[in-house]
C-alpha cells in the first residue's frame, strides 16, 4: 500500500481505535460486574464506608476495609484490573458488624469501588483512589 | 490440591453471652491469579481459593466470594456474635476442589 495521506490517515484512525479499546471494555467490565450485582437498579450514595490507603507502594497487597451499618451484601471492585472482580461479602445473622477487611490486588493506579446491598434492597457506592507504586499483576 | 495450604485462625477463647467478637483468618495459598507468564512467557494458570465461609453453631456468620483480585495469603477480619458457647466453623473453597477447613471453639465466661 503506498503511503498517501490518505492512506495514513485511515492507518492513524484504526491504531487510535485500537489503543482506545483496553480502557474502553475495562470500564464495561467493571459496569457489566454493576449491573449483575444491582440487577440494573440505580446505585446512590449512603450507607457504606470503604477504607483504602491513599498510596499503596506494593500493588500485591493493598489493605481495605468495608463497613455499613445496614448492608446484607458488599460487592468490592478494583476499576483498573484486568478483571474488576475482587470480592463479595455477604453476611449472615451472626456477623455482629457489616464490616470487614481483606488485602487485594491492584494493577495500577486506579479506583477501587464498594458497592453495598442494603436491608431495603437499595443500591449505595464508594469509592477510593488509589496510587499504586509497583503494580500486583505481573506481567 | 495447591501445596502447604495451612488455615490459621484467631478467635478469643472465651466471650460473655451476646458479646460481639473480631476473628482474623489467614490462610496460606499462593492465589495465582491466571494474569502472570511464567518464564517462557506461558500463562500461568488460575488457581485460588474462591470462596471462604464462617459459620457458628451452623448459623452463618460471613460468606465470602472471592475473585482472583485477592492478595497472595487471603486475609480476612471481621465481628461476629456469640450467643453461646460453641464452635465457629471456617471453610475455604479451592478451585481445584479442595476444601480446607478448620474450627475453633469458644466457651461463655
Amino acid at each position: 500500500m503506498e503511503l498517501t495521506r490518505r492512506n495514513a490517515i485511515i492507518v492513524g484512525a484504526g491504531a487510535f481505535v485500537v489503543a482506545g479499546l483496553p480502557i474502553r471494555a475495562m470500564a464495561a467490565a467493571s459496569e457489566d460486574a454493576i449491573a449483575a450485582f444491582t440487577g440494573g437498579a440505580e446505585v446512590g450514595a449512603g450507607d457504606i464506608k470503604l477504607t483504602a490507603p491513599e498510596i499503596a507502594e506494593n500493588g500485591n497487597t493493598v489493605p481495605i476495609e468495608v463497613a455499613s451499618d445496614t448492608a446484607t451484601e458488599i460487592m468490592v471492585l478494583a476499576t483498573g484490573n484486568p478483571t474488576p472482580g475482587v470480592a463479595t461479602f455477604k453476611f449472615g445473622k451472626l456477623a455482629a458488624s457489616r464490616s470487614a477487611s481483606t488485602r487485594i490486588r491492584l494493577a495500577g493506579t486506579q479506583d477501587v469501588v464498594a458497592i453495598a446491598k442494603l436491608e431495603d434492597g437499595s443500591f449505595v457506592k464508594a469509592s477510593s483512589t488509589v496510587k499504586v507504586t509497583i503494580g500486583g499483576c505481573g506481567g | 490440591m495447591a501445596k502447604g495450604v495451612k488455615p490459621r485462625v484467631k478467635v478469643p477463647k472465651t466471650a460473655a453471652a451476646g458479646d460481639s467478637i473480631t476473628i482474623k483468618t489467614l490462610i496460606s495459598h499462593k492465589m495465582e491469579s491466571g494474569q502472570r507468564k511464567d518464564g517462557d512467557g506461558n500463562p500461568i494458570p488460575r488457581s485460588i481459593i474462591n470462596r471462604f465461609t464462617c459459620e457458628f453453631n451452623g448459623e452463618s456468620v460471613v460468606d465470602v466470594a472471592m475473585e482472583a483480585a485477592i492478595s497472595t495469603n487471603p486475609y480476612f477480619e471481621f465481628e461476629a456474635l456469640v450467643p453461646e458457647a460453641g464452635e465457629f466453623k471456617f471453610t475455604w473453597y479451592d478451585d481445584d476442589g479442595s476444601v480446607y477447613d478448620t474450627t475453633k471453639k469458644i466457651a461463655i465466661g
